[in-house]
This record gives structure tokens, C-alpha cells and sequence, in this order.
């Protein structure tokens, strides 16, 4: 090992067991996922039903019709949609840290949320139910609202300096979230028979998803992954400030404008079918790197695993522990995410 | 081999020129330092030839100017250390010093078998291997120090700009750091522009002194002929003695005001 040590000075990428680990933790938590609920499927027959729809697989799961419609039109796409918007958080959240070197920068910091509160406030107040839309307004709206916010900030923090400095752009998100608030909050106040809808939104929900909300934001997700992950290693170098960046052959700002503008896009998607979900884009790079490293070559993908299995499980709570009633997914990530991501505190720092 | 040249460089901030009208040439493999009062405007000229900074000007490269350059191809042949780097948390001194092989990475790719191979032989030299691992931010200085020079050789470039690199340092470490810059300039024939605070340790490693005052040079040349009483009284306001000391070269020392009897 110390020869090869001397050869190879141990860049950080994630290694194999990582991506096992990763790996193992994202499907056992989708298949507990899938089994429990009001009808709860047995385990082998949720993973041979699973297996069976693989090309060249054939197997019989044993269960019923009715359980095999529960399995592919309920929880599936509750499942896959959880891991998408959980990954998807994760990642954006560990790109704005990265960018604004700033370990409680997450995805919401510049205006996302506000303007996707907004957007979402709007279309429930003044958009009837029986508009005879061809897409449903409140995604479209608070995935509109959520891209408004970030370049309203961005157009903003420009023309305050004619750069795009780190303290600038978070200053300017304050401004804009805090506007964006306040107009959410006057309308919210002129329609208050849409409160509880607009709270239950505001809290996050997964509650009345299909295939169709998957089929939505996955274009969205995607690219926005594949664009954060392609800079998973200029996000290590924008570690040393922009000036150090800068003179090592990149322009930070623009790299800082780029991962913005994926991590909003993928935000935004996430944003728009399941509400404002706290916490995940905080808590699970930071946990990561106190365990893996700070390296965002690990951060990155592993964010994306770890965030989509954290969801899965926090939406497997909302929804069971008081049946047939739910609790905000919201709720559920900082309930158990703040003690969880005290634990790992505490470890790591015993530990270094 | 690519000296260096700056002609009429002047750098403003909010109106203010803070370099005024600098012109020098640094031959290649030369060690110049730059050495004035604070505020005499050394660290802003060295971010100016890393253009890092808007300037009015010329600066130019074994006779190209850099103005025409990419940032990339820039930080191929120009090598930057500030003051106070950041050292940032919890990244190891392998994944620091990867970061000088920025310029030859392809943009959202990652280091080559050649990279690696670099990075760990600029290691190797620096005597890092064994920290290799280790977060850069639980350093002492002087390791500190040498991580920050491997990243700037992983750069592999030929001129090197170093913003007071001893600044931080106790005596011991600032003469290791320096003589372990000066051994790396001969062995790869680096060019080496610096600011230094130290007007002693400067005329000892530098060839040669450049001294700014209020964005401008004032004098050029030899620590023998740069490092005069005198000079050092009319520009830092301060009383020194400047002692010979033979081959040791020559030693400032400061002189107490004095007391009365």
C-alpha cells in the first residue's frame, strides 16, 4: 500500500465502497419504502416483483392485481419522485456551499424559495380550480417563481458592484427572499380561504404524486445533476476564494453563476411538486463530508444517493406514523434530520 | 527561458492609482523582490502581472504581452501566492495541491496519470508525502507554507509571484521557506518576483531589490545600492543601521529612537 501511496497521492474520488454503500442504502430503503403502508406488501415479493420487470428476468412475485397496482401506480412513483427531489436538494445544496463557500448556504439562499412561495400563493389564490389548464398552474408557477427569485437576486447583486461576489449575491438574496415574503404574505392575507392550501404546500408534500410529476422534473433533474457534477472538480479548486481560483486558470464567478443556475433549475423542479422540503440540502453534504471528506468529487455524487435515500425514508415516516393521516414531509426532515445530523457532529469531531 | 517585463504598469482603485507608471525588467532565473513601505502598492503590482487586477500597460512574457493571453494559458507560465492563502477546511494537502494543475486539467474533467504523477512528485520533493492525507487546515505554518508552494509547483510554471510568502513564519522558517524557494529556482529555473518585508532576509536571497514607494519605484538594483541608511530613512521613516556582513551579505537593523541619556 505505501508504494502505491508514493505513485498515487490519493486525489479523492469515491471509491468502491462508497458507491456499494451508497448504492445498498438507496435500494434498501426504496424497497422498505415500497413494502410499507396502509397495505403492506411482503418484502421478497415487492423485490422479486422489482426483479421481474428487468429485461431477461422472469419471475413470479406472488402478489395480487390490486397489490401490484398499489406497488406501481401508489408507492413507486412516490418512491422515485422522493429520491429525485431528496437527491436533487442534497446536490444543489452542496453546489451553493461549494460556490459561496459558505457551510449553511443551501439551496433556498438566493430566492428560490421565496419566489417559488410566491408563485405557488398566486396560482392557488387566483388560478380556480376548473381553469381548464393543460398543466396544472402550481407547479408551472412556483417552478417560474423559484427561476424569477434567483435572477432577480442575481441582476441585483450585479448592479450593486459589477461583480458577482460571494457576500454580494447572499446579501442580495436576503433582499429579494425578504420582498418575495412580503408580497407572499399580503396576498396570502387577502385570500385567507386558501390558508390551508397554501400551508400545506409551503410544508412540503408528496402526498398526490404520479408518474406524470415524475415524468415533469426528470428532464429538469437530470440536467441539472449532470451539469453539477461536471463541476464537482472546479467546486474543489473554487475552495481557495477567487482570487487563488483566478489565478489557477478558471473565472470563479462564472463557474459561481453556472452551478447557480443548475443547482436552481433542479431546485426549482423539486420545488414544484412537492413544496418547500427544509434541511436536506444542509444536512446531507454536511454529514457527508464530516464523514467521507471535503472533497466535492465525493460530495457531489454521494449527495445525490444519500439525499434520494433520506427523503425516501422521511416520506415513508410522513406517511405512516399517523395513518391514514400525513404529516408534512417538511415536518419529518428537520425532526429527524437536527438530532440525526447532531450525532454526526458530535462523532466527527470526536473522531479528528 | 521567459523573463518577465512590465512598462508604464499602473493599477487604479476607485480613482486611486495605487501602482503608478511601473516599468522593470526580471531576467529569467532571477530572484527580484520587491520591498517598500506598506501601502507602497508591491502586492497590487504582482496581482497585476497575474491579472488578477485591471491595469493600464504593458506586461509581457519571454516578449508576449499577457494581455492577449486566456486565463488558462496565463496560469501556465505565471504562478501566484498571495499573502494569506486560503487554506480551506477539511481538504487534504493531496486535493490542495491538485488545484495547481488546474490549467492543464480539461475544464470539467479531472488529473491525468501525468497529473497525478506531478502532483505526487512535487510532494515527493517538498517532503509532503507523508502528509499527503492530512487536512490542510490542521497545519502548522511552516508545513502550511510548503503545501502552498507544492500547489504552485504542481502549476509547473516558469515565474513564480510570491505576495510576502514568510510573512507568517517564526525566523527558523522564514530562512527554510526561502532557501528552499531559492534551491527550487536553480534546480528548475524558476523566475521568482516577490514581495518581501524582511529588508535583511530580501537582500540575501534576492538578486535583485526593487523598492516602491507610493505605487512608483524608487530605487532599483543591488541590495548594496538599494539598502542605504539614508534610502531606508527617506522612504519607510525609519532609522536602521545597514551593516556588511561579509558573505552573510548585508544586515538592517533598527535603531531605537533616541531616549535621551
Amino acid at each position: 500500500m505505501t508504494a502505491e501511496r508514493i505513485r498515487e497521492p490519493g486525489i479523492s474520488r469515491v471509491g468502491w465502497g462508497s458507491a456499494l454503500l451508497v448504492l445498498g442504502v438507496l435500494l434498501a430503503c426504496s424497497v422498505l419504502a415500497i413494502a410499507v403502508g396502509a397495505v403492506d406488501l411482503p418484502v421478497g415479493s415487492v423485490i422479486a416483483e422489482l426483479l421481474d420487470r428487468l429485461p431477461g428476468i422472469d419471475i413470479t412475485s406472488g402478489l395480487s392485481e390490486r397489490e401490484a397496482a398499489i406497488l406501481w401506480e401508489l408507492r413507486m412513483p412516490r418512491v422515485v419522485l422522493a429520491g429525485m427531489v431528496g437527491g436533487m436538494l442534497a446536490m444543489a445544496g452542496a453546489g451553493f456551499q461549494g460556490v459561496f463557500r459558505n457551510p449553511l448556504a443551501d439551496p433556498y439562499l438566493l430566492g428560490v424559495a421565496a419566489g417559488a412561495g410566491l408563485g405557488a400563493t398566486l396560482a392557488i389564490a387566483y388560478v380556480p380550480d376548473d381553469s381548464g389548464w393543460v398543466v396544472s398552474p402550481l407547479p408551472l408557477a412556483a417552478f417560474a417563481g423559484a427561476i424569477l427569485g434567483v435572477a432577480v437576486t442575481y441582476a441585483l447583486g450585479r448592479s450593486a458592484t459589477r461583480t458577482y461576489a460571494a457576500a454580494t449575491l447572499i446579501l442580495a438574496g436576503v433582499a429579494v427572499a425578504a420582498f418575495l415574503t412580503a408580497t407572499q404574505t399580503f396576498i396570502q392575507q387577502r385570500n385567507t380561504e386558501t390558508f390551508r392550501e397554501v400551508f400545506a404546500w409551503i410544508m412540503g408534500a408528496l402526498g398526490t404524486v404520479g408518474w406524470e410529476e415524475v415524468r415533469l422534473i426528470l428532464p429538469y433533474v437530470i440536467a441539472s445533476a449532470v451539469g453539477l457534477l461536471l463541476y464537482r472538480r472546479l467546486m474543489d479548486v473554487m475552495g481557495v476564494g477567487d482570487e487563488e481560483a483566478d489565478s489557477v486558470g478558471i473565472k470563479a464567478a462564472r463557474v459561481r453563476l453556472v452551478v447557480v443556475a443548475a443547482a436552481t433549475l433542479g431546485t426549482a423542479a423539486a420545488v414544484a411538486v412537492s413544496g418547500l422540503i427544509g434541511f436536506v440540502g444542509i444536512i446531507v453534504p454536511h454529514a457527508i463530508r464530516l464523514v467521507l471528506g471535503s472533497s466535492y468529487r465525493v460530495i457531489l455524487p454521494l449527495s445525490l444517493g444519500f439525499g434520494a435515500a433520506f427523503l425516501i425514508i422521511a416520506d415513508l415516516i410522513a406517511r405512516t406514523v399517523i395513518a391514514p393521516a400525513e404529516i408534512p414531509i417538511g415536518v419529518i426532515t428537520a425532526f429527524f434530520g437536527a438530532p440525526f445530523f447532531l450525532v454526526v457532529l458530535a462523532r466527527a469531531r470526536r473522531l479528528s | 527561458m521567459s523573463g518577465l517585463g512590465l512598462a508604464e504598469v499602473a493599477v487604479a482603485y476607485n480613482g486611486r492609482r495605487v501602482v503608478d507608471g511601473v516599468s522593470m525588467h526580471v531576467e529569467p532565473r532571477t530572484w527580484v523582490a520587491l520591498i517598500g513601505p506598506n501601502g507602497a502598492g508591491k502586492s497590487t503590482l504582482l496581482r497585476a502581472v497575474a491579472s488578477l487586477v485591471p491595469y493600464a500597460g504593458q506586461i509581457d512574457i519571454g516578449g508576449v504581452s499577457t494581455a492577449g493571453m486566456t486565463r488558462r494559458h496565463l496560469s501556465e507560465l505565471v504562478a501566484y501566492l498571495p499573502q494569506r492563502p486560503v487554506m480551506p477546511e477539511g481538504v487534504t494537502v493531496a486535493d490542495y495541491a491538485a488545484i495547481g494543475r488546474t490549467p492543464y486539467v480539461p475544464y470539467w474533467g479531472t488529473e491525468s496519470a501525468q497529473d497525478r504523477e506531478v502532483i505526487a512528485g512535487v510532494l515527493e520533493r517538498l517532503e509532503l508525502t507523508s502528509l499527503a492525507d492530512r487536512q490542510v487546515d490542521t497545519l502548522s505554518g511552516g508545513e502550511a507554507q510548503r503545501v502552498v508552494l507544492a500547489r504552485a509547483l504542481a502549476q509547473q510554471s516558469e515565474i513564480l509571484l510570491l505576495d510576502e510568502p514568510t510573512s507568517a513564519l517564526d525566523v527558523g522558517h522564514q530562512q527554510q521557506v526561502l532557501e528552499l524557494i531559492d534551491l527550487l529556482r536553480s534546480e528548475q529555473g524558476l523566475t521568482v518576483l516577490s514581495a518581501l518585508h524582511d529588508l535583511t532576509l530580501a537582500g540575501q536571497y534576492a538578486d535583485r531589490l526593487v523598492m516602491m514607494r507610493y505605487g512608483s519605484v524608487v530605487s532599483d538594483g543591488t541590495a548594496e545600492s538599494v539598502l542605504t541608511e539614508e534610502s531606508i530613512m527617506q522612504n519607510y521613516d525609519a532609522r536602521v543601521r545597514v551593516v556588511d556582513m561579509g558573505t552573510t551579505g548585508l544586515v538592517v537593523t533598527p535603531l531605537r529612537p533616541d531616549r535621551g541619556p
